[in-house]
């Protein structure tokens, strides 16, 4: 439990309505987008200003309190969880746009601006801001930048990382640090690089200088619907191949269309489809997005799609794009509980990989959706199912594991975008030996050299190599 | 002689090259894969060796103070190209001038044109972070890394990354070593994303005043076309008369079209294209300009300061061999410069919230700049402690700092 004098400093600095202590209160904040895993945070703090961060860093610091940042808990890790001895730090009240300079094409925002809202508040001046992960109406910024979030369309304009040039950032003892600069170039070395992604471990990000896009002027949305999932994991490789970039390139599986089509996101997929393709290219002029249309039409078409769709109004490929978008929430009306998964593969590997899972899915006798980023490789097998069932949490873990190794097996990684968090612990020693993980955590106590700030994140400390090597730190961990 | 001999019994009588000594007689290593440059530097660590990297030495003068140099000229394989993938995975030794052409024979590219002479290693370019025009429509180096493996200071083998083209696996240490100069460890493997070899490439000119072509550029911009290079080049530089401005265009044929339409129509059709053998050695004589004078360094301001930041550039050290890229920002001079002139300019563009990074200077000269001099507000600790944890007895010849910050 958190120490009263901290409790009271908290008030004091952001007003008793803004520290939360009552179980229920707290019980709002103890999952995030992943359900699966819970933690109740001893307190939970939402600080308005910049300065009230600070001052809440520097008083924690002051009495070594561990703390964890978390936006709008929509994070699908177990990356914003706290426990009853750390305070959690939430940062949606920080939502203000700070800048936006045209000319340069730039905003400064806050942590807790949510991600379409920026997009929304650049539109009028033809910009946009292109990271879109599916939770882009209520994630924020912050969180973005701490999971270096993607989206569908990262495939041609990059995750967040390669959208985020300069941040001030509070480190775990209140100090407040600059990092890059607003041109984008690094000022010494990419501290903004090595931030992105580091799951809230380095501190909390209070402004955010972000580079914006223009608007595209041409859009055309494609819907090609595939009688298997290896045809369509071919026709991903043979489009990527064909060196046209599409801005989106998403695939479904039939048990994920059915999924959206029950529910009222219902997009017009074709049912008896085994696979969608949903492809988006866009560009500034209309002749030559739809030349490369074309060209991708006749590539899916060479490929056995069934048939290829293109959306006819700008209503047609929103509907479309809801269907991907909210499929998540789609697959809610299909079970109680649902891990999702993320994990990136060689896209030439989709389709064995693929394949793979529904073994894996039919072996272990769960529903396993698919629904993700194949113009990345990047994969979201879905498990539904019911935790009070006993026995299945065990299969389903077992089964995810073996869906990791699948992917690790043919080189790729445990996590394109949703970070490891929480729940990806265990896979981390799989793709890194204990001298990397080592240096990852040396990395990490520059920044925080307590290990305060989202505590048991992200590097499993049992598999670096000091603790391999140190029986006394083993035996002081144990005794703590 | 004691270094070479123990060297050569660590790593075998090859490894030390007889034939092309250092200029300052200290032996020159050349490791032949990464546990060997993991069994060097582990060496280094426990006989208090400083040892010194090096890659084609076509680009940082090797003269920085050290026991022994390390190059990494035979870590020169390309383990790996996917074409289907669009990746790759190449060692640092290997110059870009024969990647290129291993990945052109799988029609892929490194979208990257980094300034230098052909031959430059990977590890160089991406230790560096210098890219070169195509970085206006590319990105930076740091965009087209999937992952590196690297080697600490004190001998550890580190992957970062991955092979594919999402990882948020872990912090990203990749992008710590690009850019890093080094100061992080020993870049031995790159894994690398690459794009379609365009189908259609074009560069296209416009000769003029810089005051002219600054307008030109603006307009340009305004019309948001897809360009993949926008750059400005002084006169010398462009070996012209006048001022260039130069477009590249790379791409599908119709989009290639369509654009090259877009560009005459807001630039009153005024561009020159190039042929095509024109077009490759305009670009490869404007990247070589770079390494044949004594000093080169960046400079990264907003796209709408760049006139004042080439006027401040230009007046500070007083020469004309200069490229900016007006989309992007980011100006990039070489010359010869004195270690004053260059703190005078590092400090009025730090007023202006700009930094310079010194990219190649003789070794008293960046030793006494820096490539990076002063950091922003509580960034100097960080770089400090970052240099510690991955090369904890400074065993790394690698000048980070300015002396006059305490470097």
């Amino acid at each position: 439990m958190i120490d009263r004098a901290v409790v009271n400093g908290l008030r004091q600095i952001v007003g008793d309505a803004h520290v939360r202590m009552a179980p229920a209160e707290r019980a709002t904040y103890s999952k995030d987008g992943l359900t699966t895993h819970e933690r109740l945070p001893g307190v939970v703090v939402l600080p308005d200003t910049r300065d009230e961060v600070i001052a809440v860093i520097r008083l924690l610091a002051s009495h070594g309190v561990p703390f964890v940042p978390r936006g709008a808990g929509t994070g699908l890790s177990g990356g914003a969880l706290a426990g009853d001895d750390a305070v959690l730090l939430v940062l949606t009240r920080l939502n203000r746009i700070l800048k936006i300079d045209p000319a340069n094409r730039r905003a400064i925002v806050e942590p807790g601006v949510v991600n379409v809202k920026l997009s929304a508040a650049a539109a009028p001046h033809g910009l946009l801001y292109a990271p879109d992960p599916s939770s882009q109406t209520s994630c924020t910024i912050g969180g973005n930048v701490a999971e270096n979030a993607g989206g569908p369309h990262c495939l041609k304009y990059g995750a967040t990382v390669n959208h985020v040039l300069a941040l001030e950032v509070v480190l775990a003892d209140g100090q407040v640090v600059q990092l890059g600069s607003p041109a984008g170039e690094a000022w010494g070395p990419d501290l903004v690089g090595v931030f992105v992604g580091s799951e809230g471990n380095f501190g909390v990000a209070t402004r955010i200088t972000v580079r914006l896009l223009p608007v595209p002027r041409a859009v055309r949305t494609l819907l090609a619907d595939f009688g298997s999932l290896r045809t369509a994991g071919e026709a991903v490789s043979a489009v990527i191949a064909s060196g046209i970039v599409p801005a989106a390139l998403e695939m479904m599986d039939q048990s994920c269309i059915s999924a959206v089509e029950d529910s009222v996101y219902a997009a017009g997929y074709p049912r008896d489809a085994a696979a969608v393709l949903l492809v988006e290219l866009d560009g500034r002029d209309d002749s030559a997005v739809q030349a490369e249309a074309a060209s991708v039409d006749t590539i899916l078409r060479q490929h056995e799609a069934r048939s290829v769709r293109t959306a006819s109004d700008a209503r047609e490929r929103e509907r479309l794009w809801q269907g991907r978008k909210k499929a998540f929430g789609a697959m809610g009306r299909v079970s109680r509980d649902l891990v999702v998964q993320d994990a990136v593969v060689p896209r030439s590997s989709l389709p064995d990989v693929l394949e793979k899972i529904g073994e894996i899915a039919g072996r272990y006798r769960l529903t396993v959706s698919n629904v993700f980023h194949a113009g990345d490789g990047n994969l979201h097998p879905n498990i539904s199912f019911d935790g009070r069932v006993p026995g299945l949490r065990e299969r389903v873990e077992a089964a995810s594991g073996e869906i990791m190794a699948a992917c690790i097996a043919v080189g790729g990684t445990i996590t394109g975008e949703h970070g490891i968090g929480l729940d990806k612990l265990r896979y981390m020693p799989l793709i890194f030996d204990a001298d990397s993980l080592a240096a990852m955590r040396g990395v990490r106590r520059v920044f925080d050299p307590g290990e305060r700030v989202n505590p048991g994140k992200v590097v499993p400390l049992h598999a670096c190599r000091e603790w391999t090597q140190a029986p006394s730190l083993r035996a002081a961990e144990g005794a703590a | 002689v004691k270094i070479a001999e123990r060297v050569r019994a660590l790593l075998g009588r090859d490894a030390v090259l007889e034939d092309t000594g250092a200029p300052d007689g200290v032996p020159r290593v050349a490791p032949a894969s990464p546990d060997a440059v993991a069994l060097l530097l582990g060496t280094a660590r426990t006989e208090g060796w400083r040892v010194r990297v090096e890659g084609a030495g076509t680009w940082m003068p090797a003269d920085a103070p050290a026991d022994l140099a390390l190059t990494t000229r035979r870590l020169d394989r390309i383990p790996a190209v996917q074409p289907q993938d669009l990746t790759a995975t190449a060692e640092a030794g290997i110059g870009c001038d024969l990647l290129r052409q291993e990945l052109a024979d799988h029609g892929v590219w490194l979208a990257l044109d980094p300034p230098g002479l052909a031959g430059r290693t990977l590890g160089s370019v991406v230790a560096t972070a210098t890219a070169g025009p195509l970085r206006h429509g590319f990105g930076g180096v740091r965009d087209h890394l999937l992952g590196v493996t690297f080697v600490t200071g004190d001998g550890r083998l580190i992957q970062s990354g991955g092979r594919v083209m999402k990882n948020v696996a872990g912090y990203d240490l990749t992008r710590l070593q690009a850019g890093g100069f080094g100061a992080f460890g020993v870049i031995v493997l790159v894994h690398l994303r690459l794009r379609a070899l365009p189908r259609k490439d074009e560069t296209l000119i416009l000769e003029g005043s810089r005051e002219d072509l600054s307008r030109v550029s603006d307009e340009i911009a305004a019309a948001g076309l897809t360009l993949a290079a926008l750059e400005l080049f002084s006169p010398p530089l462009a070996r012209r008369d006048r001022w260039v401005l130069a477009v590249r265009l790379a791409g599908s044929a119709p989009l290639v079209a369509q654009e090259e339409a877009g560009l005459r129509a807001a630039s009153g059709g005024a561009f020159a294209a190039l042929r095509a053998e024109e077009a490759h050695a305009f670009w490869m004589r404007a990247a070589e300009a770079f390494a044949t004078r004594p000093v080169t360094l960046r400079v990264g301001g907003l796209p709408d300061s760049t006139d004042e930041l080439l006027d401040l550039v230009q007046h500070q050290l007083g020469d004309e061999w200069v490229s900016a890229s007006p989309g992007t920002g980011m100006i990039r001079w070489t010359g010869d410069a004195t270690v004053d002139r260059l703190r005078r300019l590092r400090r009025a563009l730090a007023i202006l919230e700009v930094p310079l990074t010194l990219e190649r200077a003789p070794w008293l000269l960046r030793r006494a700049v820096g490539h990076f001099g002063a950091y922003r507000e509580g960034v100097g600790p960080l770089v400090a402690g970052l240099r510690q944890t991955f090369d904890p007895t400074s065993a790394l010849a690698v000048a980070v700092e300015s002396d006059e910050h305490g470097g």
